[in-house]
Parts: C-alpha cells; structure tokens; sequence
C-alpha cells in the first residue's frame, strides 16, 4: 500500500485533503454548495478547450474555472444567485461538450476527468498541484476576516464596508483554484464531496471557526486517507469511497450535534466571531 | 427559397429523427418551463441541476441490473428528495447542503456502478451517453412514456399549485391558513424529481437544468405574476428548443465536416441570450416606471 508508485496518491491525497477541508467551511457557511459544485463540474470545458487547441489541461481548467467564478459572481449581483450559477454551470458544460465533439475526445478521458485517477499521479503533476494549493490556502488567509465576516453576520459585514461583491468574487476565485488544483488528480467528483461532506461534519459538532476549521481538515484527511485505502485494498474507484465516507461522517455529525440538544444554539451565534 | 435553404438545411422537415426530436424536446420543455417557475421562485436550482447528476447514477445501475434506463432515473431520484426532504434543515443554506450531500453519496455511487459497468460490459460509451444525452437518438418507445411522465408531473404541479405558490412567497401566511407546507414542498420535490428524471434522460442533465431555470427566470424577469411568468417559462423554453434543434441540424453542414455540433450548446446559447435580453427588458421597463416619481419627488 505504501510502494513507490502509492506515494505520489498519499501525498496528492493529504494535500488535496488539506485544502478542501479549509475552502470546504467557508462553503458550507456561506451557502455556497452549488457555485462548489458548478466550479469543478464546469471546468471541465477548460481541459476540453485545452485538449482542442493543444495546451497543458491544468491551464484550461484554471482559466476556465476562474472565468467561471468571475461570471457567476457578475451574473449574481443582480438577480437570484442560483440561477446565475446554474446558467453559468450549464454554459461551461455546453461549452465542454461542444470542445469535446470538435476535438473527437475518447470516451474513457471524460470518465478519468469527472472520476479522477488518483492512483495514477505521475511525479510531474505534485509540484502545479503543490503550487496552486499553496495559491488557494493563501488567498483563503488574505481573506480570511472579512469572508468570515460576511459568512456568519452578513449585515455587521456590509455595515463595515466589507462589499458583498468583492467578498464573493474572491472567495469563488480560491473555490475556483481548489477545484483546478484538484481535478486532474482526483476528479470533479471527490473535491466536491471533500468540501462539503467533512466541513459539514465539523460544522454540526463544534461551533467556534477555528475549531471547526480544524476538524473540518482532520475528517477530509480521514475520509481522503480511508478512501485511498479501501480502493487500493477493493480496486473499487476512490470517489464512491470519499463519497460513502463523506456522507456517512455527515450524518454522524448530525447525529451528534442533535444528541448535543438544541439548548447550546443560541450560544453558538455569539460565540461564532470570539476566535 | 435559396435564402431558405441557408436558414432551414434540405430534409429538416422530411426526418424522423428530427421529428422526434422536437416533439420530445417539446415536451420537456413544457414541462420544465412551469415547474421551473416554483423552483426558481424557492430558489432550488441546485436541486434541479443534482437530480439530473443523480440520475446518471440510476441509469448506470439500471444498466447493471438489465432495467431500462428510465426506471432506474425514476427510482434514484425519488429515492434522493426522499432524503433530501429528510435530512434538509427548512432554511435555504440547510436545504443547499442536504442537496450537496446526497448529490455527493449518489455521485459515488455512479463512480461505482459506471466502474462495474465497464468491467463487467466493457462499454465505457455508456458514461458520455447517460451524462450528455442525445436528443437525435431517442427511441421511438420513449415517446409514450415520456408523454406518461410529462402528465404526470403537471397533474401533481395542478393540484399543488396554488398552496405551493403561497408557501412559496408567504410561509407564514400560508401556514396560518391552515397549508400543509411541509408537505406541500414535498410534493412539489416529487414533481421535481419525476420532471428532471424524464429529462434528464431524453434531453440529457445539461439540457434539463437549462431548460428548467432559464426560461422560468427569465420569465419571471419581466412578469412577477405568477400565471403570466408560467405560461411565458413553457413559449421561452419551446422556442429555444425549436430554434436549438434547427441550427443542431444545420450545423451538420459546418465544419468539421459531417459532425454536427452539440444541441446543447445552442440550447443553452440561446437560454442565456434569453436571460439577458429579459434582464436588459426589466432594467428599462423599471427605470421607465421610477422616472415619473423620481420627477414628483
């Protein structure tokens, strides 16, 4: 399980992990689990495009996912958000299948790009995955007080002066990375569930940001690390793993959350900004 | 009539491919046009567009099990807004995150049964079909069932609507008059579930989240009355549909040659033209309308 060739998913998979699980908390504060699935889903445009015009796929699917967060925060400001974001999502995905049928793509690559290959990364794929985690995890820092503003007391943020708009647009741009970062390796698929299955976990247990942020790391490395294990125990793919894992820690999370008792929820509002 | 010929290709009349698919796009258009309305109104696109994705899983374990692909949308995603309903807190971001997590569990599964369906049938052409759909390669048998559904879905949508609309705008009104509103939100689910599984699988899961939020929300752009924006979601949805099919079949005649482009990339195209267009038409109407007062004030 640990032979050479395992060590680049371990390392891959640990950082992946990492990244997700951070992102992932801001996601479910702000609400934002649609944009985290329409980003990853609709990059794939971007490796599509890439492989039309013959540039690197990591490329393609940064722009395209960056383009994709810029147009939905654009197409959000007036209008409902969710339906910026499905029309965006459709746009990206039409846009895909329209590069796909130009270039005459093989079957097999769509399915390796939605379900990944994390257990065959080559050595020459850990230093632009590094890199761009290292990207995300930094704009997510440079954000941080003011995102979490604006995730957990909207009008205090808005009366500080911290722009709606703005915020949004940032925060879908690191979502935006993070997917980037994670499809080639991992699939469309396994960044979703990591960003939403673990923080919500952790978000149902404890209630402080940085606590939860913590946890939230802690299970996506769990559900990462568990699911590497089981698929290369299994020869089952990884994504049904992370996404089995993920949702039974969900419901675990919820199950202790409600044995907690309902009494600690007002608490937890005027607890939420101390840290 | 060489003018027509630029615009309609020779033999777009003549087709049974062709005819089929504008009836079934047709009536997936009617169909997600109306219901559209109630799901942009209670701001669930995200579980529009995860049924379509969950559904994939259904088909691919139909696929498994030998059923037709249908049975498989049908049950899967009955199955999913059972759970969503179950697990999904009343507020919106609750509702968000419940579609979130069983759109991940049941993307899994797909992962697994699309896995199985390869090493066991070795037909790794079924992923692209059941993910892109192909409007020009509906079977003829799908029609009367599609029809079923279709009825189906509007029948639900008739006796729920007027309660839905109230729980849509006014929760509390409607609870104070005595509007089951839970369960009326899951009825309308249900709807939801058997209308996106119906086209999910003859116009493929882009198509079907395309044409269930872009009509409805560009209607609801111009019109904020609810019978107006649905009778305007289902002519939006039909047109693009038509138009969409149209220039599908001439592109057959673009380069690269003897492939056709994807229908869902003039499908959506021309939702979002739409979108616009009814944005721009709002924008203008309303600063029309805010001038006088502007002057009296």
């Amino acid at each position: 399980m640990f032979s050479s060739f395992m060590v680049n998913a371990w390392i891959v998979g640990t950082i992946v992990a990492v990244v997700a699980g951070a992102v992932g908390f801001f996601v479910v504060a702000r609400g934002s689990s649609f944009a985290a699935h329409a980003l990853p889903n609709g990059s794939f445009a971007g490796a599509a495009g890439a492989a039309l015009i013959g540039i690197d796929t990591l490329i393609g699917l940064a722009v395209c996912s960056v383009l994709g967060a810029v147009s939905i925060a654009l197409l959000g400001r007036r209008g409902r958000h969710d339906v910026a974001t499905a029309l965006v999502l459709v746009l990206m995905l039409a846009l895909g299948s329209l590069f796909l049928s130009l270039s005459s793509q093989y079957a097999p690559a769509v399915y390796s790009l939605l379900f990944g290959e994390i257990l065959g990364i080559g050595s020459g794929e850990l230093a632009p995955t590094a890199g761009l985690a290292a990207a995300s995890l930094l704009g997510l820092a440079l954000l941080y007080r003011p995102l979490l503003l604006s995730s957990v007391l909207p009008e205090v943020a808005r009366a500080r002066g911290i722009g709606d708009v703005a915020i949004e647009l940032g925060f879908l741009i690191v979502v935006a990375l993070t997917a980037a970062m994670t499809i080639p390796v991992v699939g469309t698929l396994l960044v979703f569930t990591v960003m939403i299955g673990a923080p919500a976990a952790a978000r149902s247990v404890v209630s402080r940001p940085a606590h939860a942020i913590a946890l939230s790391v802690a299970i996506a490395l769990a559900t990462v690390w568990g699911a590497i294990a089981l698929s290369y125990d299994t020869n089952y793919p990884v994504g049904f793993y992370v996404g089995t894992i993920s949702a039974g820690c969900y419901l675990l999370g919820r199950l202790a959350g409600a044995r907690r008792g309902s009494a600690r929820a007002p608490r937890a509002a005027a607890t939420a900004l101390e840290t | 009539m060489t003018v027509l010929h630029h615009i309609v290709e020779p033999g777009f009349f003549g087709s049974a491919p062709v005819h089929r698919a504008l009836l079934v796009g047709t009536i997936a258009a009617l169909v997600a046009g109306p219901l559209g309305v109630f799901t942009v109104l209670r701001g669930q696109s995200f579980a529009g567009e995860a049924l379509g994705d969950i559904g994939t899983t259904g088909g691919s374990g139909a696929y498994l099990v030998g059923v037709g692909p249908l049975w498989g949308f049908l049950v899967f995603n009955v199955a999913a807004v059972t759970v969503m309903e179950l697990i999904g807190v009343q507020r919106r971001r609750g509702r968000d995150l419940a579609t979130g997590v069983v759109l991940g569990s049941g993307l899994g599964l797909a992962a697994l049964f699309l896995y199985l369906d390869a090493t066991h049938q070795s037909t790794t052409g079924t992923t692209v079909t059941v993910l892109f759909g192909s409007l020009f390669s509906v079977s003829a048998t799908t029609v009367p069932i599609a029809i079923g559904v279709a009825a189906a879905v509007l029948a639900l949508l008739l006796v729920v609507g007027r309660p839905l609309l109230l729980a849509c705008t006014n929760a509390e009104l409607a609870s104070a008059r005595g509007i089951p509103v839970r369960l009326v939100g899951y009825v309308y689910l249900l709807a939801l579930s058997l209308a996106v599984a119906l086209c999910a699988l003859t116009i493929g899961s882009i198509l079907s989240t395309a044409l269930l939020v872009g009509p409805a929300a560009s209607a609801l752009r111009v019109s904020s009355r609810p019978g107006p924006a649905i009778a305007a979601a289902a002519v939006l949805g039909v047109a693009a549909t038509w138009v969409g099919v149209l220039l599908a079949y001439d592109s057959y005649a673009w380069p690269p040659h003897g492939q056709g482009w994807p229908l869902s990339f003039f499908v959506v195209s021309l939702v979002l033209v739409i979108y616009l267009a009814c944005g721009a038409v709002s924008h203008v109407a309303r600063g029309r309308r805010a001038a006088p007062t502007l002057v009296a004030g």
